[in-house]
């Protein structure tokens, strides 16, 4: 097996220049800058991915002049919003106005940390993987009722009640839909999940609760998300934009931004949980584990992919229809289906590859 | 100064937003002042005159040939058709022979502007309950039409080509050819448009049951067009009151009993295939003849009272002339089919939904310049 | 019904109307202001001309009087009439509102108001419709002038 061993030689190398402690704080600060460049670039790529294939989907081209096919339109973007005028309004409370666009983009990078990009690639390799991350998701809807309500504006607060309540109801689906995925496991460990699906993808081990998992699960990561067709709180044939009118500028670019990582994280929870994260398919590729960058990138594309064209699809469900999807459908399917899977795994009805 | 409403019973915990008149679900300039508990409407007021132009004044002062292009500006989506109206109405009053070949030319053009009129009213339906896709099919299919009228009669919006006393120039050679090719094309592309958004799930559960409006209050609030159909009440123009070439023609009137925004939908649906199939029984016997009749340069209708009604395609539009005998209009009044649609707004929106208010705002398919005039 | 047949029926209700033909396709009924409502409400209910849709309400400024011309049409029957209202008092022409008849004169009535200046009794929202509240004069009037607005040629 090839190894390439970067972590190691890069300890190595600061051991044999300062102490123990200080090797820690620069170990840590060098994969904190690593994840905020790759959330940085992710989310340049996400947006222009979705222009592009929103203008595919709209038989039109979209940005292909900034750059080589328009990679660096996203870049203008930022720079332009960077020397926005940060307009506040006067009677909104200055610190929850400041603080709010920040603790939606503090829940991604956390929830970025824990994901595997590969064997040695992974930050945070905590045993309650999962838990940790629907804990950290809910963290966002903070940020969101924070920025609605200290706006001081009847149409951001009234989004962000709406995307509050969305937010919360769909939470339970996106944690009910990943335990049942732990009862084949057994595990809460990211890495442990992935060594389990060695012996063939979860979605396949589990066959038809799997299937029903993986559906809920997208449906409800969709609407945590507040994207189409779950994104009547910033719907723009509505009242305003919803909870973030009154941004601009930079703090309007956190929120954005925060949206497209959420997007990315499901998609890539849902790759890591049902499809097998960075293993290739059948083992092609086992003895070089650094190609699981590749695989993993691979799988959480396809389904940014299919996110992005149910946006573009389907119209928009109304508020109460939206609310009524969750407790009266998806809850009781997931329910049932925990219990199907547990019976599954009891008789010993899983297929093993 | 800012039209302020004063509410009397205001409750307390009701309130008070303002839709419009910029926004992008209101089609055009048009404020709804709306008191809502929650998401619940309790009342619609349209706040009106952002476009108005006074064209009745104009009319007063303007020659019959001059007042012919002011139509097209009321309703810019059936610009052929208002042009139409007055043509008819100067015509009927001057008792001339208008000659088959302009009735039939004058009925395909009609049609054709239909269509079009009702594919933007599609793209833009789908637009406003979320599918953002749809606006660009829709505006694909425009685009044909209004490449055929470029070619034809000039210009892409406000055509104006008919006059009084029949059609500005003859067609030009391509056009039987491309209408043709249209029809066929455009045959293709409506059964896509009913995979896309007819048959979606999430766009039933939107439609059905919204907005409803009975056969009776159709009737009273005047309702006309589609909007009409809808609730069961057969008021087609051109079955009840037939102009220009429409009676050598055999269509269905697309009629439905439900009401509701879904039923809507479905009979603008209907009635493109209509329009379809009158293009097709039409284009192929478009008879030989003169494509104009001389009028005098300054026409004077005969001292009297005529009323000319066509069908649009939001409804009903009359045209309604005072002469006392002189080269201008005493009084001309335009009905438009927006002004009465727009008046039950109040009525079926009211007990419903935010969401549902703008998908019914968007079936009731509203132009403002039409009802501003 | 044909016109004549209509004309001997309508007579019949009210003494005071006046019938005519002449320079219109329809039958055309001129009715005193105090009978309006009566009238209207007779022509809607009667089951022999059920005028039930009202598709035309215009006001016009005959140029001493002011009157409101009404285009009525029954969906059953399918025919169609006229009727004229006029007052000579043009500082403060008063007429009984048909909004509780067909709904849509709610509408159309404003516009009247809005333009000739016309008051409808029972309206029940009778205020202007295009024009701003604070715009004085009433455009559509043949006496009207306005120096910046009006274009004259």
């Amino acid at each position: 097996m090839i190894q390439l061993r970067i972590t190691e030689h890069i300890h190595n190398w600061l051991s044999g220049m300062m102490s123990e402690g200080a090797v820690s704080i620069v170990e840590m600060v060098l994969i904190a800058i690593v994840y905020l460049t790759v959330f940085a670039i992710a989310g340049l790529f996400l947006v222009l991915l979705e222009r592009r294939v929103a203008a595919w989907f709209q038989l039109r081209i979209g940005p292909n002049r900034v750059g080589f096919q328009g990679l660096l339109q996203t870049m203008a973007d930022a720079i332009k919003l960077l020397t926005k005028e940060l307009t506040g309004t006067e009677k909104a409370d200055k610190f929850l106005y400041n603080l709010a666009p920040y603790f939606v983009i503090i829940s991604a990078l956390m929830a970025l940390a824990v994901i595997p990009f590969t064997k040695e690639f992974h930050a945070f390799d905590i045993n309650i993987g999962i838990f940790f991350l629907i804990a950290i998701s809910s963290i966002g809807v903070i940020g969101i009722l924070l920025g609605g309500w200290s706006s001081n504006n009847k149409f951001a607060m009234i989004g962000a009640m709406r995307s509050g309540v969305q937010t919360i109801s769909y939470e339970l689906s996106v944690g009910l839909s990943l335990l049942t995925m732990v009862v084949i496991t057994g595990t809460l460990q990211l890495s442990e999940i992935i060594e389990f699906q060695k012996n063939g993808w979860l979605i396949v081990q589990g066959h038809i609760p799997a299937i029903i998992a993986f559906m809920v699960f997208m449906i409800s990561g969709t609407a945590e998300t507040n994207r189409a067709p779950f994104d009547m709180v910033e719907a723009e044939s509505e009242l305003g934009a919803g909870f973030h009118t009154e941004y601009s500028g930079m703090k309007f670019a956190y929120f954005f931004l925060a949206e497209f990582i959420n997007m990315f994280i499901i998609s890539a929870i849902a790759a890591t949980i049902f499809f097998g994260g960075w293993l290739s398919p059948f083992g092609i590729t086992e003895s070089i584990p650094e190609l699981g960058v590749f695989w993993f990138l691979a799988k959480t594309m396809v389904l940014v992919f299919l996110m992005m064209w149910f946006r573009w699809t389907f119209p928009r469900l109304r508020v109460d229809q939206l609310l009524t999807l969750e407790w009266k459908y998806l809850l009781p399917i997931n329910l049932v289906n925990i219990v199907l899977m547990a019976v599954l795994v009891w008789l010993n009805l899983t297929i093993r590859l | 100064m800012e039209t302020e409403v004063v509410h009397t019973n205001f409750k307390s915990e009701e309130y008070f937003i303002n839709m419009g008149p910029q926004h992008p679900a209101t089609h055009g300039v048009l404020r709804l002042l709306l008191t809502i508990d929650g998401e619940i409407i309790k009342k619609v007021e349209p706040d009106l005159g952002y476009i108005h132009r006074s064209i009745e004044k104009m009319c007063e002062r303007d020659s019959y040939q001059q007042i012919v292009h002011l139509t097209d500006r009321m309703d810019y989506l059936s610009a052929n058709i208002n042009n139409e109206a007055v043509c008819l109405a100067v015509e009927n009053a001057l008792q001339l022979e208008i000659p088959d070949r302009v009735q039939v030319i004058r009925t395909i053009i009609g049609e054709l502007t239909r269509i079009a009129s009702h594919c933007l009213w599609w793209g833009v339906m789908g637009m406003d309950v979320g599918a953002l896709t749809t606006y660009f099919y829709g505006f694909r299919d425009r685009e044909m039409i209004n490449d055929i009228m470029e070619e034809t009669c000039g210009a892409r919006l406000t055509m104006n080509y008919n006059v009084p006393g029949g059609l500005m120039h003859d067609i030009h050679p391509n056009f039987v050819k491309r209408v043709k090719d249209f029809v066929a094309h455009f045959k293709t592309k409506l059964p896509e448009y009913d995979r896309l958004l007819t048959e979606n799930i999430i766009f039933k559960k939107r439609m059905i049951g919204v907005g409803i409006l009975s056969k009776e209050d159709a009737i009273s609030f005047g309702a006309s067009g589609p909007v009409g159909r809808a609730s069961g009440y057969s008021c087609d123009v051109r079955i009840h009151h037939p102009y220009s070439a429409i009676d050598k023609v055999t269509f269905n009137e697309a009629l439905r009993t439900e009401g509701d925004t879904y039923a809507r939908y479905l009979v603008r649906i209907q009635e493109m295939w209509e329009s379809l199939s009158i293009i097709e029984q039409l284009i192929d016997v478009i008879p030989e003849g003169e494509h104009r009749v001389v009028t005098n340069a300054v026409i004077k209708l005969p001292k009297g009272e005529y009323y000319q009604k066509v069908e649009t395609a939001r409804g009903e539009l009359g045209v309604y002339i005072i002469s006392t005998g002189t080269k201008n209009p005493y009084r001309l009044k335009f009905r438009s089919p927006g002004f009465s649609n727009l008046s039950l707004l109040n009525h079926i929106a009211v007990g419903g939904k935010i969401g549902d208010l703008v998908a019914t705002m968007a079936t009731l398919d509203l132009v403002i310049p039409d009802i501003d005039r | 019904m044909t016109n004549e047949a209509l004309q001997q029926l309508i007579a019949t209700w009210i003494p005071e109307l006046e019938f005519t033909e002449a320079e219109s396709q329809f039958l055309n009924i001129e009715v005193p202001a105090q009978h309006l409502h009566a009238l209207m409400s007779q022509l809607k209910s009667n089951p022999e001309t059920q005028f039930d849709y009202l598709f035309c309400l215009s006001g016009v400024d005959w140029g001493e009087k002011l009157g409101v011309v009404y285009h009525l049409e029954s969906t059953t029957h399918r025919h169609i009439v006229v009727v004229k209202v006029a007052t000579e008092n043009r500082e403060e022409p008063v007429f009984d509102s048909v909004y509780d008849i067909w709904a849509t004169a709610e509408f159309h009535e404003r516009e009247v108001f809005d333009f000739f200046g016309i008051r409808f009794n029972n309206h029940p929202n009778l205020k202007r419709l295009f024009l701003t509240e604070d715009w004085i004069g009433y455009p559509l009037r043949k006496d009207y002038e306005d120096e910046t607005n009006m274009i004259l040629l």
